[in-house]
């Protein structure tokens, strides 16, 4: 059984139909690419999976469990945990902090308990402490020591779309969706991105759904390709059967010279 | 450059002299100036001041107030301007004195001008306060001719005299200005100086530097003030910087136990305080004390979550009526007539039930919405107190009367001194649990609702139980202050809880620094405690607070003593040149470095 199942998905913004038909689905353990031209529907497929929209028709089932209908953050106790295509930090607190945020579902200290201090909050919170650091070696020495106590509103534009993952990742998700990860960064930063993803399997053994525009990055981590346009799934299958597919040519990359590079 | 490029070269920057200092500013702003010198005159300021003598017999208050405008005009138009980028700092030399002067010329000159325009009109028909006292003030009994050059004359001089400061060395200014400052304060409060010299049984310096026990500061009294202030400031200018690295030096482990002394200290003098300054100003203190407790609750609403609440007086009137209905032998629906102490579980548990009411309706809302939705809420329940309807329960617009005092085992509190206590008690209880909640799981799932709702839901916060959460705490706090309100008072009536105590408990948070209780505390004292002290000033508290805020908002948008956070987050371009500053004060360059709180 998928870890991931989606089934005749629909969703329609007025007249636009913004996602219309879509069955999708994720096996455990797989890097599977959404690519498509903008508006799509890949930022949408997101917001309908994780609960911040609601689909008109269809059903989403992670895990074996019916998700549409519950709030975002009962999805994400599920374990599915997304970044957002332009960085959505919480930009006055420290970076510590916004990963400490991230283990908020899995954690359950209340206000009484903070305010005396009891033992249990005082253990439960070092330990948030802790993973959250844990979290954030992942990174190597782009998010360590002195950044911990920084506002995460002054780092550059690539640690915040670190940060946006560790505090994905601090939440305890088994399904990762990551709204391009790369956008907005340069050269060497997309192909230490790009081995990240591979690690962020490997030695974490997240599932990854991954909506990215650039093919290198698709090319090397995806195990599986899925192209939309205009709402539908237009072609599904490997980089490689995808990218010389005639269908996606014609309606997304136009030049196969762009492709192959 | 012509030599061979090998090593790199140490880049020499030209720095462009800085250009003049701009005189159509002191132009402008010296009519900004004579326009707010102008209004103070209409609206019947320096007339209500005049009675009250500053420094017997030369310096009576009304003359002063206006005089310090051209004073203040004349600082700001003396102002050098910020250095730029390429540019040599601007030093300040004779033109910013000119600037200054002809900025107070041109404010006395507007007042010159309000001056012909009321003794050659009867204006008293629209501006009431232009009454034959004020000229008679204006001019110092001179014939208005004769005047005007006067008043254009003094204005210049404290105009200049304001640009002047600019000039001084930063030792001299740093002695200086405090101690005009303490001047200014021992004439104001002459009451509260009173009050203290008789308390602590040192009735000696009353003598010494008043006219007597509440009279005015005598000149000689001015002057030793002066000269005790300036002597210590001086000598403290020479010491800053080795007292703060002695401090600095001691050991972390010491350092707490330091801390802990600094505490006890503090607390022998807060036990004191109500038995030496007298029921008066303890009544202030108790006030204060209770919108400062309001101002923490709130600061956990606003602050903390981020939930514009305009409603904030509704928790404050639960939590009197609550202790009103219990308590009351005059409750008109039943009574129980328990004490005021057993009626705080149950006033805990109305605050409680009122939060989650008003958070229900607004779960889904943001921002603007909930900021309207609940001003209407406090609006809501002050209509249903005052209401016909609702007599039976609440007494409508009679209230509740007979509330008795507070009583804990034989202690009865009854005067304003006894309430100090218990009021400062939950004063403490609200700063810690906001120092406690802070670093917290909920505290930071406020936080992040408050950066960015969606994305926190998004991140697993449960927004229907954070939302709810947060105002059940403030609720609590702001229903804690009903408690010991009505049981002070000992009565309850619905137009007390106006709208304008919520704005006043949210300009306590704003002016005083959002998210950080020292500065809550202070926006507390200064816009409760000087007003109420200066009762001269209650007429016109609220141009007060107008002025205050626009100041604020336009040089200190993150309060007086801000947060760290918050004063990173809206300074965050100049953070870098902070840095900047800090390496070049190291090389012990900085003279001109501006310094931080000036008074």
């Amino acid at each position: 059984m998928p870890l991931l199942e989606i089934d005749g998905l629909n969703k329609a913004f007025g007249g636009l139909r913004a996602i219309n038909g879509l069955d999708i689905h994720v096996d455990e353990g797989e890097v599977v690419s959404v690519i498509g031209p903008n508006g799509a529907g890949k930022t949408t497929f997101f917001n309908l999976v994780t609960g911040m929209e609601t689909p008109d028709e269809g059903s989403i089932v992670f895990d074996g469990q019916h998700v549409v209908g519950l709030r975002p953050n009962q999805i994400l106790q599920l374990g599915m945990a997304r970044t957002f295509q332009n960085v959505r930090l919480f930009p006055a607190m420290t970076v510590l902090e916004n990963v400490m945020v991230g283990q908020h579902s899995r954690t359950k200290a209340g206000l009484v308990g903070a305010i005396f201090k009891t033992r249990s909050q005082r253990r439960e919170e070092a330990e948030i402490e802790e993973r959250a650091k844990e979290v954030l070696s992942f990174f190597g020495t782009r998010l360590a020591g002195y950044r911990h106590d920084q506002l995460s509103m002054v780092l550059s534009y690539a640690n915040r779309r670190r940060l946006e993952i560790a505090r994905a990742m601090a939440t305890g998700p088994r399904l990762l969706l990551l709204d391009e990860p790369t956008a907005g960064m340069n050269p060497r930063e997309t192909i230490e991105l790009t081995e990240l993803i591979g690690r962020l399997r490997s030695e974490r053994g997240y599932t990854i759904v991954l909506i990215e525009h650039d093919m290198q990055v698709v090319r090397n981590v995806s195990d599986r390709v899925v192209v939309l346009d205009h709402g539908v799934k237009l072609v599904e299958g490997t980089y490689d059967e995808v990218s010389t597919n005639e269908k996606v040519i014609e309606a997304y990359l136009g030049r196969p010279a762009e492709l192959g590079a | 450059m012509s030599q061979v490029v090998d090593a790199p070269v140490p880049v020499e920057v030209e720095f462009r002299p800085a250009p003049p200092l701009d005189m159509s500013r002191a132009v402008k702003l010296g009519l900004s100036g004579g326009v707010a010198m102008v209004l103070v005159c209409a609206i019947g300021m320096v007339a209500t001041f005049q009675p009250r003598m500053l420094i017997d017999p030369i310096l009576p208050m009304g003359t002063f107030f206006l005089y310090m405008l051209a004073f203040i005009f004349g600082w700001m138009a003396g102002q050098p301007p910020a250095t730029l980028e390429g540019f040599e700092p601007a030093k300040a030399g004779g033109r910013n004195l000119q600037a200054g002067a002809l900025a107070g010329l041109l404010g006395g000159l507007c007042v010159g001008l309000l001056l012909i325009a009321m003794t050659t009109w009867d204006l008293r028909g629209v501006f009431i306060n232009l009454s034959p006292e004020l000229v008679e003030i204006l001019t110092f009994g001179l014939p208005v001719a004769a005047a005007i050059p006067v008043i254009a004359a003094i204005s210049a001089v404290a105009g200049a005299l304001g640009s002047a400061i600019h000039l001084l060395p930063n030792r001299l200014r740093r002695a200086l200005l405090p101690a005009l400052l303490w001047v200014l304060v021992f004439s104001l409060f002459t009451d509260i100086f009173g009050q203290l010299f008789a308390g602590l049984r040192m009735e000696f310096l009353i003598d010494l530097l008043y006219t007597g026990r509440g009279g005015a500061l005598t000149i000689v009294g001015a002057v030793i003030v002066f000269a005790v202030f300036f002597a210590l400031y001086w000598w403290m200018g020479g010491r800053e910087n080795t007292l703060r690295q002695r401090v600095k030096a001691i050991p972390k482990d010491k350092r707490s136990r330091w801390q802990i002394g600094a505490a006890l200290i503090i607390l022998v003098v807060l036990y004191f305080l109500p038995k030496i300054m007298g029921p008066f100003v303890s009544q202030i203190l108790v006030t204060a004390g209770i919108y400062l407790l309001m101002a923490l609750g709130l600061n956990i609403v606003v602050g903390y979550a981020g939930l514009l609440d305009l409603g904030y007086v509704a928790f404050f009137a639960v939590g009197a009526y609550t202790t009103a209905i219990l308590t009351s032998p005059q409750s008109p629906m039943f009574t129980p007539q328990i004490s005021v102490l057993a009626s705080i579980p149950f006033v805990m548990i109305a605050a409680a039930v009122a939060g989650i009411l008003v958070a229900t309706p607004v779960i889904r809302m943001r921002g603007d919405y909930l900021a309207i939705v609940t001003l209407g809420f406090g609006e809501i329940a002050r209509i249903l107190l005052n209401s016909e309807w609702l007599a039976p329960i609440f007494g409508g617009a009679q209230g509740i009367t007979n509330i008795p005092d507070l009583k804990i085992g034989p202690l009865i509190f009854s005067t304003p001194q006894d309430y100090f206590y218990p009021v400062f008690l939950f004063v403490l209880i609200a700063a810690y649990v906001t120092y406690a909640v802070q670093n917290s799981r909920w505290g930071r799932a406020w936080m992040a609702m408050r950066e960015d709702e969606s994305v926190a839901e998004a991140m697993g916060v449960n927004i229907v139980t954070a939302k709810l959460s947060a105002f059940v705490v403030g609720a609590m706090l702001a229903s804690f202050g009903g408690t010991l309100f009505a049981a002070q008072i000992g009565s309850v009536f619905p137009h007390t809880f106006d709208i304008v105590v919520s704005i006043t408990v949210l300009v306590i948070i704003i002016v005083g620094g959002m998210g950080s209780v020292p500065g809550v505390v202070l926006g507390a004292i200064v816009l409760i405690v000087l007003p109420n002290l200066l009762r001269e000033f209650s007429e016109y508290q609220f141009l007060f607070y107008g002025v205050l805020l626009i100041v604020m908002m336009l040089k200190r948008p993150e309060g007086f003593i801000p947060s760290k956070r918050r004063a990173q987050e809206l300074h965050s371009e100049e953070l870098s040149q902070d840095a900047w500053l800090e390496i070049y004060g190291e090389k012990g360059l900085p003279e001109q470095v501006p310094e931080g709180g000036m008074a």
